[in-house]
């Protein structure tokens, strides 16, 4: 940061504070609100500027980049920061007390940096060593921490009140912030968001064809997606029965095959964020 | 005394007889739902495996092989009801067919392309914690292949009657359900345009999409 500009600073400056009044004005939303997403008009706009700048920079740089350089330097490229994350998913597992995937993401850590050459050969996979990804918004949202609204971060993209919080927190465990290795931070910045961006070209075309609306489809998963990575699908529901989004459907769908009640059209979307302490 | 021991007797010989007629049937037809979705999951991937017709996303391939091989074990009447919401009840008949027809080719059409990269995975099941009077369950899998292991979850009712087994009415991958993913989008071109308004969007995307592929 400390190699900000003034002027950057400047700019800065002005776009939070545009941030803030189209924030604002937000709030004064529709009354057809989803309760998950009341800053929804603010979200969309940020997401329109989102893909812009993706269409002309990031996605472009993407798609050279997997053009131009051969799959197993990108594996590499992609095997060394995965390995960064794992040491601060370890930290999370254990901050979680999820010891069993701490040990594991410890493990991961030490043989592929020691052995694997920095990160870039992932051995731990080989010996099926399995990665649990874990980040802080994933730890306090795990001892109970709401996820609050759904929120479009200008670049970052999807987030939630929550998540973006945590941001400070998620930069301290970011080896990539604190350590600057052969000076080349930026230069590391960058690629690891070239490398992240080639991954998601497919998924980019495949999001495109399968949403009606891209902007309820991307936040309806990333939702889903964040609650079920906090709640691990695997030991939150004993029972297979999924906490909030499952139970609803089901005597809606069974009315909606027999006699019909009277309609009543609000859609029961409860926050997806009460209640949530660390199951057992 | 005697002529009700007879009676239970008669009763019980014809239970028996009865039963023995229809036991070994019933357990023919009662598979395990996670041993449905392993087979069914290998003999899918191992058609798309012998074909490279399908590999190169011959979409009128795909749509073949789901309906041959997927369609009969799927209840995707539930599943569009459920994506559709409270609206599906008011739809006509006819309504409800259309949006069912275009809804499947959406689908299809878009996880046309993931088939085509089917190479080496194989599909691992998770044990399943149901007891066997549960007549819903969810099957959890994972498509192992190079990279890190893809999370994909089934939810199944258990269809009354002898021998229609179990339907697929959810699909879950990375911890994201389809049909939730799809409800409010449905609910909102609902709320502005209608059903129709929904059937004409949905039959607009796949126009546009099949330009495209």
């Amino acid at each position: 940061m400390t190699r900000l500009t003034e002027n950057t600073r400047a700019r800065l400056a002005g776009f939070v504070a545009c941030c803030a009044v189209l924030l604002l004005q937000a709030c004064a939303s529709g009354p057809q609100a989803n309760p998950r997403d009341p800053l929804e008009p603010f979200n969309r706009k940020m997401m329109e500027f989102n893909e812009g700048v993706d269409a002309v920079a990031l996605k472009p740089a993407a798609t050279v980049y997997r053009k131009v350089v051969p799959p197993l330097v990108r594996t590499g490229v992609a095997n060394f920061f995965s390995n960064l994350g794992d040491a601060w998913s370890a930290i999370n597992s254990a901050l979680q007390l999820k010891l069993h995937d701490a040990t594991d993401n410890i493990f991961r850590f030490n043989i592929n940096t020691f052995f694997g050459l920095g990160g870039v050969l992932d051995i731990a996979s080989e010996l099926n060593i399995e990665r649990h990804k874990e980040d802080f918004g994933q730890t306090i949202g795990r001892w109970g921490v709401p996820a609050g609204p759904y929120l479009v971060l200008p670049l970052l993209g999807p987030s939630t009140l929550r998540d973006t919080f945590v941001l400070p927190v998620e930069r301290r465990g970011d080896i990539l912030a604190n350590v600057d290795p052969w000076g080349a931070q930026g230069g590391l910045y960058v690629l690891r968001a070239v490398d992240i961006r080639s991954n998601l070209l497919r998924a980019g075309e495949v999001l495109d064809q399968a949403a009606l609306d891209k902007y309820s489809f991307t936040r309806d998963a990333h939702l889903q997606r964040r609650r079920a990575e906090i709640f691990d699908s695997n030991d939150a529901d004993s029972s297979g029965q999924e906490p909030k989004l499952e139970t609803e459907p089901d005597p809606k769908t069974d009315s909606a095959l027999g006699p019909a009640p009277v309609g009543e059209n609000a859609p029961a979307d409860a926050p997806a964020t009460t209640a949530t302490a660390p199951s057992r | 005394m005697n002529r009700r021991m007879v009676v239970q007797g008669l009763l019980a010989g014809f239970a028996i007889a009865t039963l023995g007629n229809w036991l070994p049937a019933a357990y023919a037809a009662d598979e395990a739902p996670d041993a449905m979705i392993k087979r069914l999951s290998d003999e899918v991937l191992a058609a798309i495996k012998a074909d490279p017709s399908i590999q190169a996303g011959d979409t009128n391939k795909v749509i073949a092989l789901v309906d041959s091989k997927i369609m009969p074990n799927v209840n995707f009447q539930r599943m569009t009801a459920a994506a559709v919401g409270p609206a599906w009840r008011q739809a006509t008949p006819e309504q409800q067919k259309r949006l069912q027809d275009e809804f499947k080719v959406l689908l299809v059409r878009t996880y046309s392309g993931a088939l085509a990269q089917v190479n080496d995975q194989s599909i691992s099941l998770k044990p399943l914690r149901a007891s066997p009077s549960d007549p819903e369950v969810v099957v959890r899998t994972e498509i192992r292949g190079r990279g890190d292991p893809i999370q994909l979850d089934y939810r199944l009712e258990k269809t009354p009657g002898q021998g229609a087994g179990w339907k697929i009415y959810n699909l879950n991958v990375l911890g994201v359900w389809l049909v939730e993913t799809y409800r409010s989008q449905f609910a909102q071109e609902i709320n502005a345009r209608g059903v129709d308004g929904l059937i004409a969007s949905l039959s607009e995307r796949n126009k546009s999409n099949a330009k495209k592929g």
